[in-house]
C-alpha cells in the first residue's frame, strides 16, 4: 500500500498555496495560470506553422513524486552494509539486473537494463544538495526552483523561458492541465496540454458565454470563467480540425506516465516547436510494504520509457531526445519496522538518450559514513541542470540557476 | 454565510439580516437538529480477515465487503450534509477532515473512519489540544500514517513528521529534522488490533527520554502534543490554515492574524478561532477569492434547491463528486484536497454543467417559473443568495430565458455562484 503522499494533486491547491505562502514561496497568481491551457489542436497547428528543425535537442523531464528509494532502484547488492541496513527488504546480488560487480537495477527495470547494455543509459549517483530538507513539499520546491538556500517563486525551467528569446508559446509544454512549480517563470509559463476528448456539452452556448472575461471579475472568478472558455476551444477543435492529425488511439487521459510519454512522442514526431516537455508520476512515498509497491511503480516507469522509445523509433528526431528522471529525495538507508523506508537525502538521476555518456556518473555515497542516518550527497543537482541548459536547451545557465555550480558533463 | 454553511438561500440570509453575530454563535453552539437525528450513522459489522491461504475468490469477496462499507459510509455523510438543519456543523467537520486528511483507501475499515469522523465532529469546536491528543492515538490516522508500525527497533517517522508539518506547525514552523526523529521515538510502541482497539506495548517503546522543540521528557502522546502545540508558530499556522479553509485564498494580514491568534488563545480554543474568522472585519472584504470545492458546491446546490436527501439523489450526487475528484473519506493524500485551479479544469466544467442541469431538472422550480419573465433572473439570484450577477453571467442567463431549468443550471455553474 502506498503511503498517503503524492504532492502532485495539491500542487496548486489552496492548502498547498497556504504552505507556500507560509514559507514565502510562489505567488498564487503564478500557479493559477489558467490561460496557459492548450489542446492537441494547438499542437498540430503550431507543428505545421513553426516545426522544430530536426536535430534540435529536446528535453523530456520526468518528475517522480514522493521520494523514490534509489537504494532499491540502483542497488549496491554486493555491499554488505546494504543488506545489514535493510533486513527483509534488500535485493540479493542474484536478483538484481547486474550493471557492474557491485550494483544492479531493480528487477522491475528490465528495459532500463537493456538500455544500459546498449549504452543508452547514464546514471548520476549521490545527487542532492547541502543541508537536505526531508519534507516532500520543501525538497521538491528546492529541486524545482533550483534554490536550496532560500525559497524562490519561480521554477528553473520557467526561468529558462523568461530568458530565452524564442517567444513560441509551446516552447515548454507540460503534459496535463496542472503546472508544476518548475514550469512557472516570472514572465512566462509552460503551456499545459490536456488531451481529453469531450462529447457534446449540455450547456455549450451557455458555457461559451460564461467563458468571457468580465471587468468585475476577481482573480478566482476569472479562473473559473477561463475553464469555460477552454471548453469552447476544445469543442471548436473537435469540429474544425477533424481532418487534422489525431492523437494515437492508445493515448488516454488516465494520467499514467505511459499516456503522458506517448503524448510527448506524438508531439515530437509531429514536429511540435517544443524544446522541453514535463511529465510526472507519483506514489513513491514508500513508508511501508515498500518492495511490492516500488517494484510495481518501477515497472510502470520502465514500461512507459520503453514504449516512449518504441513510439519514437524510426523518427529522425529519436536521437534528439534526452529523457531525465529524478525525485525530490532518496530514502533513509536503514529500513523502518514496516518494511518501508522514511524520507532521506541524496539519490540517483536516470538519463536515457542516444546523446548520454553511458554508465555511472559520480560516486555512490558510502552506506556507512552517514549524515544522521542518511547518504551524503556527492554531487549537486544543479550541475545536472547546468548541463541540460547548456547541452540540450542551448541556453546560458547563469541567469537561470546562477554560477555556483559547474555543469556535469553527462551528455555527449 | 455562503462560505461558512453548505448552501444557503436568499430566504436564509433575509432571516439573519444584519445580526451576523447571533447567527454565528447559534451555528457554533450545540443545539437540537432533527435532520441529524433522522440520519444516524450506519453500524458496520466486522469483516473477518482472510487466512494466509485464502483463495482468490475469498479475497475478492472480502475486498467487496470492505468497499461496500466504504460506499455506505460516504453515502451516509453526504446524506447527513444535505439533511442537517444546522449545516455549519457538518461543513466544519468536513474542513477538519480536510485538515487531518485520512483516506479509507488505505485504512480499509469504515468503522474506524466513522469513529474518527465522530471525533472530529464532537471535538472540532473544543480544545485543539484535546482533539490532537485523541487523534495521535486514533486508529484510522495511525493506520493511515503507519504509526502502528513505529517501534523502538526501527522508528517510522510518517506520523511524527506530518503531525508537525501538516497538522500543527507547518513547513518552516520552527522544528528540525531531529525534532521529527525524536517525536517518532516518543510515539513508538502503539498498536492497532484487527478490531481497531489501540493499545500500548512497552516492549516496542523507546525508553526515552526524548527532546522535542527544546523540551526533554519521557513523552506520552499527550505530553508530546502539548510540547508541539506550545511552539510559538502553532497558533499562526492553524489560524492561517483555517483562514484559507473558510475566508480566503489570500493569506491573512498580520493584523487579522494577530486578532485570530488572540481569540484562539492559550487554551487552543477552536470554536473561538473559527468564530473570530467568521466575524473578523476582513472576512467580508475577503469574499470572492475561494472556489467552492465539489462537495461544497454539490451539497450546497442540493440544499439550496431543497432536493431531498433520498438514496437515489445522494448516489447520483456522489457519482458527480467522483468525477470531480472529491469523495468524502477519500482525500488524495495527507495534505487534503486541492482547491482553486484544480476545481476549475475544463473537464470539471463539463461535468458540473451536466450535473447542474440534472439538479435543476429534479428541483421544484415553481418559484422561478411562476415569477414574471422580467423578474426571473432576480428570483434565481435570490434563491442562490447572490446579491447580483455579473454582466457576463447576465448575458449567459439571457440565452436561457424562458427555460427555468436551464436558467437555474446556468446560475449554478456561473463564476458568481462557484466563487464564494
Amino acid at each position: 500500500m502506498n503511503a498517503p503522499y503524492d504532492p502532485r494533486l495539491p500542487l496548486d491547491g489552496l492548502t498547498r498555496r497556504g504552505f507556500l505562502r507560509a514559507s514565502g514561496v510562489v505567488s498564487a497568481a503564478a500557479l493559477l495560470a489558467g490561460s496557459a491551457g492548450c489542446s492537441w489542436s494547438d499542437v498540430t497547428k503550431a507543428a505545421s506553422q513553426n516545426p522544430l528543425p530536426t536535430g534540435t535537442p529536446i528535453l523530456v523531464l520526468v518528475t517522480l513524486y514522493g521520494g523514490n528509494d534509489w537504494l532499491n532502484t540502483v542497488i549496491p547488492a554486493a555491499d554488505p552494509a546494504y543488506h545489514d541496513a535493510r533486513p527483509g527488504m534488500s535485493y540479493g546480488h542474484e536478483e538484481v539486473l547486474a550493471l557492474d560487480d557491485v550494483s544492479g537495477l531493480n528487477p522491475g527495470l528490465k528495459n532500463m537494463a537493456s538500455l544500459w547494455s546498449s549504452k543508452k543509459l547514464g546514471i548520476m549517483r549521490g545527487v542532492g544538495y547541502a543541508h537536505p530538507d526531508r519534507s516532500h513539499f520543501r525538497s521538491m520546491d528546492i529541486w524545482q526552483t533550483a534554490s536550496p538556500s532560500a525559497p524562490l517563486n519561480t521554477g528553473w525551467l520557467g526561468r529558462w523561458l523568461d530568458h530565452v528569446s524564442d517567444q513560441e508559446p509551446l516552447l515548454g509544454l507540460n503534459i496535463g492541465p496542472v503546472l508544476p512549480v518548475l514550469a512557472v517563470g516570472a514572465q512566462r509559463t509552460f503551456a499545459a496540454l490536456s488531451v481529453k476528448e469531450r462529447g457534446a456539452d449540455p450547456l455549450a452556448a451557455v458555457m461559451a458565454a460564461l467563458g468571457k472575461p468580465d471587468s468585475t471579475d476577481t482573480a478566482a472568478e476569472r479562473m473559473v470563467a477561463s475553464s469555460y472558455a477552454a471548453v469552447g476551444r476544445v469543442r471548436d477543435d473537435v469540429v474544425t480540425h477533424m481532418s487534422e492529425v489525431s492523437l494515437p488511439d492508445e493515448i488516454t487521459d488516465d494520467g499514467s506516465l505511459k499516456s503522458q510519454l506517448l503524448t510527448v512522442a506524438a508531439c515530437i514526431r509531429l514536429g511540435a516547436p517544443t524544446r522541453c516537455y514535463t511529465v510526472s508520476m507519483g506514489g513513491f512515498d514508500t513508508h511501508a510494504g515498500e518492495k511490492a509497491t516500488q517494484t510495481l511503480l518501477l515497472t510502470g516507469l520502465d514500461t512507459a520509457i520503453a514504449e516512449f522509445r518504441t513510439a519514437m523509433a524510426g523518427s529522425p528526431r529519436a536521437s534528439d531526445v534526452v529523457l531525465v528522471a529524478y525525485s525530490e529525495f532518496g530514502r533513509r538507508v536503514m529500513a523502518n519496522a514496516s518494511e518501508g523506508t522514511d524520507h532521506g537525502t541524496a539519490g540517483d538521476v536516470l538519463i536515457v538518450s542516444d546523446r548520454v555518456k553511458p554508465g555511472f556518473h559520480g560516486d555512490q555515497p558510502s552506506l556507512t559514513d552517514l549524515d544522521a542516518g542518511d547518504l551524503k550527497a556527492s554531487q549537486d543537482f544543479r550541475s545536472l541542470y547546468a548541463e541540460l541548459l547548456t547541452s540540450v536547451l542551448g541556453a546560458d545557465p547563469a541567469p537561470v540557476i546562477g554560477t555556483e555550480v559547474a555543469a556535469s558533463h553527462v551528455l555527449v | 454565510m455562503r462560505r461558512a454553511a453548505f448552501g444557503v438561500t436568499g430566504a436564509d440570509v433575509d432571516r439573519v439580516g444584519a445580526d451576523v453575530e447571533t447567527w454565528v454563535a447559534g451555528a457554533l453552539n450545540p443545539g437540537a437538529d432533527p435532520g441529524v437525528d433522522a440520519t444516524p450513522p450506519p453500524t458496520f459489522a466486522a469483516i473477518p480477515a482472510v487466512g494466509a491461504n485464502a483463495g482468490r475468490e475469498e479475497r475478492q469477496a472480502r475486498n467487496k465487503a470492505v468497499n461496500d462499507q466504504g460506499d455506505q459510509l460516504s453515502l451516509w455523510w453526504l446524506t447527513r450534509m444535505v439533511a442537517a438543519h444546522r449545516p455549519v456543523r457538518e461543513r466544519l467537520t468536513f474542513a477538519w477532515h480536510n485538515h487531518w486528511a485520512t483516506s479509507l483507501s488505505k485504512v480499509r475499515q469504515a468503522s474506524l473512519m466513522l469513529k474518527q469522523n465522530e471525533l472530529l465532529r464532537s471535538q472540532g469546536l473544543g480544545s485543539f489540544t484535546t482533539l490532537a491528543q485523541q487523534l495521535v492515538v486514533d486508529p484510522a490516522l495511525m493506520i493511515w500514517l503507519d504509526a502502528e508500525k513505529n517501534t523502538k527497533a526501527a522508528p517510522n517517522e510518517n506520523l511524527a513528521r506530518e503531525l508537525m508539518e501538516l497538522f500543527c506547525l507547518g513547513v518552516g514552523g520552527g522544528y528540525t529534522e531531529d525534532d521529527v526523529k525524536q517525536s517518532a521515538r516518543a510515539l513508538t510502541g502503539w498498536r492497532v488490533a484487527a478490531d481497531g482497539t489501540v493499545s500500548h506495548d512497552a516492549q516496542r517503546t523507546d525508553p526515552g527520554p526524548e527532546t522535542v522543540l527544546g523540551v526533554t521528557d519521557h513523552f506520552t502522546p499527550q505530553t508530546l502534543v502539548g510540547a508541539i502545540l506550545a511552539a510559538p508558530t502553532h497558533p499562526r499556522y492553524l489560524a492561517t490554515r483555517w483562514w484559507h479553509q473558510l475566508a480566503s485564498g489570500d493569506a491573512p494580514s498580520d493584523d487579522v492574524l494577530s486578532r485570530l491568534v488572540a481569540a484562539y488563545g492559550p487554551s487552543r480554543d477552536s470554536k473561538a478561532l473559527i468564530s473570530a474568522i467568521l466575524l473578523d472585519p476582513a472576512f467580508d472584504a475577503a469574499a470572492g477569492t475561494l472556489v467552492a470545492s465539489p462537495v461544497e458546491w454539490l451539497v450546497g446546490a442540493m440544499r439550496t434547491l431543497a432536493l431531498p436527501a433520498t438514496p437515489a439523489n445522494v448516489q447520483q450526487g456522489r457519482a458527480v463528486l467522483r468525477m470531480l475528484g472529491q469523495v468524502p473519506f477519500y482525500p488524495p493524500n495527507v495534505s487534503g484536497w486541492p482547491s482553486g485551479a484544480s476545481w476549475s479544469s475544463t473537464a470539471a466544467a463539463t461535468t458540473r454543467a451536466a450535473a447542474a442541469t440534472k439538479l435543476a431538472t429534479l428541483a421544484d422550480l415553481s418559484q422561478i417559473s411562476s415569477a414574471t419573465a422580467s423578474s426571473r433572473i432576480d428570483a434565481v439570484a435570490h434563491l442562490l443568495a447572490l446579491d447580483h450577477f455579473s454582466p457576463r453571467t447576465l448575458d449567459a442567463l439571457a440565452l436561457a430565458k424562458g427555460k427555468p431549468v436551464q436558467l437555474v443550471a446556468t446560475a449554478l455553474i456561473s463564476p458568481d455562484y462557484l466563487v464564494v
